[in-house]
């Protein structure tokens, strides 16, 4: 019975499955969101000033409309940015201008000095959305520097091949403390 | 000899092309698995800043978009060349944002709500006052996580 069976020509198949193909080509999009990831800050309805930080645990960059970037008042490039940004975190001097630390016990590591300090973003309304960016990733850069080398001091690998508890641990050692302040113009 | 050589020829016939739809099948299953349906038609053009620390978006599901840049050429005639806003398909004022969040959200699981992501997709050259007005409606609508959409830099920023 099997033999009878007549074989079904498959010879257009191969035209079926090419335009299948070209429409999955023209349809669809292949490119894979990626960005800088932030929290913004809840919505409060009076301007509240700047929550109680104490003035060493706060780095203020501000970002003028012309692209000007200055760290606590002072003038700076963008490509220095990184390593004022990695030295007030660090605080290796545990110098009393800079920030803070508060011993704390976590997970894989054990006691370590948190550093309390946050970094305040001000932009101005004309300053550009790039600047703004590269601003952001700048000291992005310098907080996943400080992860990468606590992360190889303890665990002897970089921070992203870590599992998944390992990550929080060095997280929450180092948190990522970058606040993103109520708008206003900046001189 | 020429009279061999060409009944060698003949011998090797065509090729058999019977595996080709297999191999078609093979790339469309590729490019069906690795890729996703274009949702919103672009009413803006943008050109995504570069970053080096980015970081994927995890669950395309949970993320919504919000475009900002200059409207395409066939549209600048009638909505000028200032930067606008684009939600769903469509510009909108940053008023409309609060709405738009509202209704994202409930598109989704009760369990997933507060894992939503809004994606700010702007383009590099507009200025921080839009961009703070989509912030502060975003804060208002209680979406706090935010994701600014850049490109990966080749080599370093300078």
């Amino acid at each position: 019975m099997a033999r009878k069976t007549p074989e079904i020509n498959a010879s257009s198949m191969a035209d079926v499955a090419f335009l299948l193909l070209i429409f999955f080509l023209v349809a669809t999009t292949m490119d894979i969101d990626s960005g800088l990831n932030r929290v913004l800050p809840p919505w409060s309805e009076q301007q509240t000033d700047a929550p109680d930080i104490r003035e060493r645990n706060l780095m203020l960059v501000h970002v003028n409309k012309y692209d000007q970037i200055a760290v606590q008042g002072e003038l700076v490039q963008v490509s220095q940015l990184k390593d004022r940004a990695k030295e007030w975190v660090l605080n290796t001097s545990n110098d009393s201008n800079l920030p803070e630390k508060k011993n704390e016990t976590i997970d894989f590591i054990g006691e370590y000095p948190v550093s309390q300090g946050v970094i305040s973003l001000q932009n101005d309304r004309g300053t550009s959305y790039e600047m703004y960016i590269k601003v952001q990733n700048e000291l992005t850069r310098a907080f996943n520097e400080i992860r990468d080398e606590l992360s190889k001091a303890h665990f002897g690998r970089p921070y992203a091949e870590l599992d998944k508890e390992q990550q929080d641990a060095i997280a929450d050692a180092v948190p990522m403390k970058i606040s993103e302040a109520e708008p206003q113009n900046i001189k | 000899m020429p009279v061999i050589r060409k009944k060698e020829k003949k011998e090797i016939g065509h090729i058999s092309t019977s595996s080709l739809p297999d191999i078609v099948f093979m790339i469309l299953f590729f490019f069906m698995v690795s890729t996703s349906m274009k949702e919103t038609e672009l009413v803006v053009k943008f050109k995504a800043p570069q970053a080096t620390e980015i970081q994927k978006l995890e669950n395309k599901s949970l993320v919504s978009y919000i475009y900002v840049g200059p409207p395409v050429e066939s549209l600048q005639a009638k909505f000028g060349s200032a930067p606008q806003i684009q939600l769903n398909n469509s510009f909108s004022t940053p008023q409309e944002i609060g709405q738009f969040i509202a209704s994202e959200r409930d598109a989704l699981n009760e369990a997933d709500r507060n894992k939503m992501t809004v994606c700010l997709k702007a383009d590099k050259d507009t200025r921080m006052g839009i961009i703070t007005d989509i912030k502060q409606e975003l804060r208002k609508a209680e979406a706090y996580k935010i994701s600014y959409a850049s490109v990966k830099a080749v080599g370093n920023l300078k």
